[in-house]
C-alpha cells in the first residue's frame, strides 16, 4: 500500500507541470464550491441572527387587515372583534411552548415625542403593563422598570430606549426628565436596551422597511394612560416568549388560534396573525440557498470537467508508461497492483487538488466577505465533503485508465519503446 | 525436465488473415542447462521467449514447466510464476529511473510479498553477486550501460528463480561491458542456474552449453542431446 503511494507520487513528481494543470480543474471546482457555500451559509446565519435575534425567541401576534397590520390611527375596529381579556391572556400563557406573554398597544409617532426643542423624528409608542419589558428581555440601563403601581395608578411615566435617549437628551441621563408625548408630559423613569444587539445589515429597500420600525425609537408607557393620548378601545397585540427558538413557530401559531377564537365572525377580514420571524428567516434563507444552489451546480459541472481532465492525463500517463507497466508485469506484479497504482495516482492528484481547492476557496470566501461585507461561515462538514468528493471523482475518472493499464498485454507493453 | 515444449504453434493476426510465427516447436531443457537461441530478426525468437516466460500463451501445443502444464492458469497465477520462477533480462534494461539501484532490484521482492526488512538485505546480496556492492544507492541515470544491465541481472536473480531468460542482454552494450555481462552469466550457470539466452551474436552464443537456431518459426536442435 505504502509502495503504491510512492509509485503514485513518483508519477506525479516526474510530471510536475502536467500534474499541476490537471489539478487546476479540480482546484477551480472545489474552490468555487467552498467559496459559494461559505457565503451562503454566512448569509443564512446573518439572516437568522438579524430576524430572530440570538436567543430572544420573541413572537408578536398582531391584528392584520389582509396582508398588512391593522392601523388603528386610520380605521376603527369592527364590532366583531372584542377587546382582549385577562382570561384570553391566561389561556395563552397556558400553551406549553409559551414561556411568558404580555399585551400591548402600539402607535407610530412621527415627531410627537419631544423634549424641549429636540424631537424624535420616528418612533413607536407602546402601551404596556409591567410584565412587558421582561417578556422582551429588556435590560434596564438607567433608572427602573415599570411597576404594577405605575400601571394601577395611571402614572404618566415612560421608559425610553437608547435611540430615544440619544435623540432627546444627547447622552445625558434621561431619568427624572420630562418628555412630551403628543402634548402630554411624561416622566422618564428608565432607559432600556434590547436583550440582544440587533444590528441588521440592510441591503434592499424591503429590508429597510422591515427593520425600520424596530430600529426607530421605542417609548413604553403604562397602558392605563393610553386613553389620555389615544382612544379607549385601542386593539391590543400580544407578545410571547417561546421556550426555545425552534418552538417559536408553534408557540406563535397556537397563540394566534387562541386570539382568533375570540373573534365573533367566520372568515373575518381582520384577524390576528403571528409574526413568525423564524419562518421569515427560513424563507429568506431558502431564497438565497436556491439561487446559490444553481451556482454550486455550475461549480459541480466544472468539477466533472476537471475529472475528465484527470482521466485524459491518466490515459496519456498509461500510454507513456507502457514499458514500465510491462516490466512490472514481467516481474510478477498482478493486475490489481497495476490498477491500484493508477487509481491511487488519480486519487492523490484529485485529493491534493481538493485540499488546495479548499484553501483557495476559503481565501476566496474571505475576499468576497471583505469586498461585499457578507459574513462567511466555513463548515468543516462541507470542507470534508468536497475533499472526499474530489477523491471520488479521481477514483471514478481514474478507473478507466487504471483498467486499461492493468489489461495491457505485457509483451505489447515491453515492445513499446 | 525443467522445460518441455510439445508441438507449439503461435499465430498472430485475425482468424481470416492469420500470421504464423511459430510452427511445431519442440524443445526440452534440463535443469541447470545454458541454452542460446540464435536467429535473425523476425524469426520468432522473441515470441518463443515470451511463451517461455509466461508473458504469452501458445495458440496450440503444450508447455510444461517443471512437468506442469500451466496453460489454464489465471492471470494472477501467471504473475506468481513469473515472479517466483523466472527472471527476465532485457536488451534495454528496463530500470525505473526514479528508483535507486537496490530499489530496482527489490521490485520482484515487493511483488512476491517479501517482508520489507528482508528486501534491502536480499537486494544487496544480489547486487554483490553482480559486483555492484558500491552502487546500491545510485540512480540508473548515474550508472553506465553495463552497470545498468548488471542491476537488471541482480533484479532477475534476487527471487532465486528456476530459469533466467535473457533477451539480447548484450545488444545495447559495448564489447567490454558485454564481456562482463557474459562473465556473470557464466558464473551463474556454474552455480546451477538454468539460462536461456536469445542473441544474434555468434561469439555470445558460443559460450552457452547448447546452441539452437530458429528460422521462420521453426526451431532446430530443440531436443535435448
Amino acid at each position: 500500500m505504502l509502495e503504491n503511494f510512492r509509485e503514485a507520487i513518483d508519477g506525479i513528481r516526474s510530471h510536475k507541470l502536467r500534474s499541476a494543470l490537471t489539478m487546476l480543474g479540480i482546484i477551480i471546482g472545489i474552490a468555487s464550491i467552498i467559496a459559494i457555500s461559505s457565503t451562503i451559509m454566512g448569509t443564512n446565519e446573518q439572516i437568522k441572527d438579524n430576524l430572530v435575534g440570538s436567543g430572544s425567541n420573541v413572537v408578536t401576534v398582531r391584528l392584520y387587515q389582509g396582508d398588512y397590520p391593522f392601523e388603528s390611527a386610520w380605521s376603527t375596529l369592527p364590532e366583531y372583534i372584542p377587546a382582549l381579556t385577562e382570561e384570553t391572556l391566561k389561556e395563552v400563557r397556558a400553551i406549553p411552548e409559551v414561556a411568558s406573554a404580555a399585551y400591548y398597544a402600539q402607535r407610530d409617532a412621527y415627531g410627537q415625542i419631544r423634549s424641549g426643542s429636540s424631537a424624535l423624528s420616528a418612533g413607536t409608542i407602546y402601551g404596556v403593563d409591567q410584565s412587558y419589558p421582561a417578556v422582551y428581555g429588556y435590560t434596564i440601563r438607567a433608572g427602573r422598570s415599570l411597576t404594577e403601581s405605575d400601571c394601577k395608578n395611571f402614572r404618566k411615566v415612560a421608559m425610553i430606549d437608547e435611540t430615544v435617549s440619544a435623540a432627546l437628551f444627547a447622552g445625558a441621563n434621561p431619568v427624572g426628565k420630562t418628555i412630551d408625548i403628543c402634548g402630554e408630559p411624561f416622566v422618564v423613569i428608565g432607559e432600556f436596551t434590547p436583550a440582544s444587539s440587533f444590528r441588521p445589515t440592510v441591503t434592499t429597500l424591503d429590508e429597510y422597511f422591515t427593520y425600520n420600525t424596530s430600529s426607530g425609537g421605542k417609548v413604553l408607557i403604562p397602558f392605563s394612560t393610553w386613553p389620555v393620548l389615544f382612544r379607549y378601545d385601542e386593539p391590543l397585540s400580544l407578545v410571547i416568549r417561546a421556550r426555545d427558538t425552534d418552538s417559536m413557530t408553534t408557540a406563535g401559531r397556537k397563540a394566534e388560534e387562541v386570539l382568533n377564537d375570540t373573534i365573533q365572525q367566520e372568515n373575518p377580514e381582520i384577524r390576528y396573525k403571528s409574526e413568525d420571524l423564524l419562518e421569515q428567516a427560513k424563507n429568506l434563507q431558502e431564497l438565497s440557498s436556491a439561487t446559490n444552489r444553481q451556482l454550486i451546480l455550475v461549480a459541480g459541472i466544472s468539477l466533472i470537467v476537471g475529472g475528465i481532465g484527470v482521466m485524459n492525463i491518466m490515459l496519456v500517463s498509461v500510454t507513456e508508461r507502457t514499458p514500465e507497466i510491462g516490466l512490472k508485469k514481467a516481474l510478477g506484479a498482478r493486475r490489481r497492483r497495476i490498477s491500484a497504482q493508477f487509481l491511487i495516482e488519480a486519487g492523490v492528484l484529485t485529493c491534493l487538488g481538493g485540499v488546495i481547492g479548499v484553501l483557495v476557496g476559503i481565501g476566496l470566501a474571505y475576499g468576497i466577505s471583505k469586498v461585499s461585507g457578507v459574513p462567511i461561515f466555513i463548515s468543516w462538514y462541507i470542507v470534508i465533503l468536497t475533499v472526499v468528493f474530489s477523491f471520488v471523482i479521481g477514483m471514478l475518472f481514474g478507473a478507466i485508465p487504471a483498467y486499461r493499464a492493468a489489461r495491457l498485454d505485457p509483451i505489447d507493453a515491453l515492445r513499446h519503446e | 525436465m525443467l522445460i518441455r515444449l510439445e508441438h507449439i504453434e503461435k499465430t498472430y493476426g485475425t482468424p481470416d488473415r492469420p500470421v504464423p510465427v511459430l510452427h511445431d516447436v519442440n524443445f526440452t531443457m534440463e535443469e541447470g542447462a545454458y541454452c542460446a537461441i540464435m536467429g535473425p530478426s523476425g524469426s520468432g525468437k522473441s515470441t518463443l521467449m515470451n511463451l517461455l516466460g509466461y508473458l504469452d500463451t501458445p495458440t496450440a501445443g503444450t508447455y510444461y514447466f517443471e512437468d506442469v502444464d500451466n496453460s489454464r492458469a489465471s492471470d494472477a497465477e501467471m504473475a506468481k510464476i513469473r515472479n517466483e520462477k523466472i527472471g527476465f533480462v532485457f536488451q534495454s534494461f528496463h530500470l525505473l529511473p526514479q528508483r535507486k539501484a537496490w530499489e530496482n532490484v527489490a521490485l520482484p521482492l515487493l511483488y512476491g510479498n517479501v517482508p520489507k526488512k528482508e528486501r534491502r538485505a536480499r537486494a544487496e546480496q544480489a547486487l554483490c553477486e553482480v559486483g555492484l556492492e558500491d552502487r546500491m544507492d545510485f540512480f540508473p541515470t548515474q550508472l553506465s550501460g553495463g552497470q545498468c544491465q548488471r542491476v537488471a541481472i541482480a533484479r532477475a536473480i534476487c527471487m532465486r528463480p528456476k530459469l533466467l531468460l535473457a533477451d539480447e542482454p548484450t545488444g545495447a552494450l559495448d564489447s567490454k561491458s558485454g564481456q562482463q555481462i557474459m562473465d556473470i552469466f557464466d558464473k551463474l550457470h556454474a552455480r546451477g542456474m538454468s539460462i536461456i539466452m536469445i542473441t544474434h551474436e555468434l561469439a555470445v552464443a558460443e559460450r552457452a552449453s547448447r546452441m539452437l537456431h530458429i528460422y521462420d518459426g521453426c526451431l532446430s536442435g530443440g531436443d535435448a542431446q
